[in-house]
């Protein structure tokens, strides 16, 4: 898979995307087979290569006890990215939660929760992005939201990798339909 | 990043204080109401003081380690954390220190406290407190090998008690024995000493098993 590549995973329920992307980002060993990574295992680089990797999986990653803007940061600090307040505040506008960027995250409705979790799409500088059904609950502004979000990450040279049933239309998509 | 694991776990325990409370209470009433139900038989109440305390303080940790990593679990942010670029031992290192400010410094803080329902002298009493200090990392970090395999698995809270209160005996003999020196008049160093070497033992090898015990947990 070349830079600037966008795969969009297809298949029915079962199909085994989420198996797939979990291999991909290393929380899954493969049965047969390896990934590699510029040529090397991903299971010898592993901390190399999760550098690399924003995996943003079915369940948000939010904590609920935390603000949008506390999940945010805490999580591109663990990721060894420093975040300004302002910037986190800022990303988190960019995703339609300005004014709520304070608020506990159980406060937040599911849709919104899962925008304060992409936000860290904007934050981070990863080259693979593996993105599992996270366009689930999302309105149809948010979605083209995304859409922009993926369409430039690849247009920069990144690779994302997206299992989602709804068509994003981008151009040059790959296709993988998986069956059962 | 390190120190990011640590104050992000303080600050969810801070948000959940209550969670925090009700170990440190269930500690203290269990440890009162031996002087309750005993009577005020100060000699016997002097020699069951190291074991009652010790134990109360085994099954306050009881509590507390099904929390250490299963609320991480639910909401996917364990997942994240695995994927973060440092080693993952020190994610659980890092996850397991915070439990034992959050868990355990409290009942180490309070024990001498307790301890005076007992009829305790005061150097005895500081042999508790040093105990506690120096035995509780052991419940933390053994305690967080019992957390990590059992994550997500129905009646976890149940088989953690199975699986780790065994392995604390030698922590409980230990630290228990030192304070029971302390009563007898005898030095207790050689207890303390010994409950340090495996203080010792267990963070080194724990934080490995547990990053292991994860990642089978995740797959």
């Amino acid at each position: 898979m070349s830079p600037g590549t966008f795969v969009q995973l297809t298949g029915p329920n079962g199909s085994g995307k989420t198996s797939l992307l979990r291999i991909l980002c290393g929380l899954l060993a493969p049965a047969e087979g390896k990934i590699s990574w510029n040529g090397e295992d991903i299971r010898s680089l592993s901390e190399e290569y999760v550098a690399q990797v924003t995996y943003l999986g079915h369940r948000h990653g939010i904590k609920d006890e935390l603000s949008a803007v506390e999940n945010l940061r805490i999580s591109n600090a663990l990721n060894g990215v420093s975040v300004s307040k302002e910037r986190a505040a800022e990303a988190l506008g960019q995703m339609g939660l300005a004014g709520r960027e304070s608020l506990p995250a159980r406060m937040l409705s599911e849709g919104q929760r899962r925008r304060a979790g992409l936000a860290r799409l904007l934050v981070c500088d990863t080259n693979l992005w593996l993105l599992d059904e996270v366009l689930t609950s999302l309105d149809k502004g948010a979605v083209s939201l995304v859409r922009s979000l993926i369409e430039n990450h690849v247009a920069g040279g990144g690779i994302a990798i997206v299992a989602t049933h709804q068509e994003l239309e981008l151009p040059r998509t790959k296709r993988l339909e998986l069956t059962t | 990043m390190w120190r990011w694991i640590v104050w992000r776990d303080l600050m969810l325990a801070w948000r959940r204080r209550a969670d925090m409370l009700s170990t440190v209470f269930f500690f203290v009433i269990v440890v009162s109401l031996f002087p309750l139900g005993i009577g005020p038989e100060t000699q016997l109440l002097r020699t069951i003081a190291p074991g009652v305390v010790w134990v109360a303080a085994l099954l306050a940790s009881m509590l507390s380690l099904g929390r250490l990593f299963a609320n991480d679990y639910q909401d996917g942010t364990l997942e994240q954390l695995l994927l973060t670029p440092q080693p993952l031992f020190l994610v659980v290192l890092g996850k397991t220190f915070a439990h034992w400010i959050v868990a355990e410094l409290p009942l180490v803080l309070i024990a001498p406290l307790v301890g005076v329902q007992f009829d305790l002298s005061r150097e005895t009493l500081w042999i508790l407190f040093l105990s506690l200090l120096v035995g509780t990392p052991v419940l933390s970090l053994i305690g967080s090998v019992g957390a990590a395999l059992t994550l997500g698995l129905r009646g976890g809270g149940v088989l953690i008690s199975l699986l780790v209160l065994p392995l604390y005996i030698p922590a409980l003999i230990f630290g228990a024995g030192a304070v029971e020196a302390s009563v007898m008049g005898t030095s207790p160093s050689a207890h303390l000493s010994l409950l340090g070497a495996f203080a010792i033992i267990s963070l080194l090898f724990s934080p490995w098993a547990t990053a292991a015990a994860l990642r089978i947990s995740l797959e």
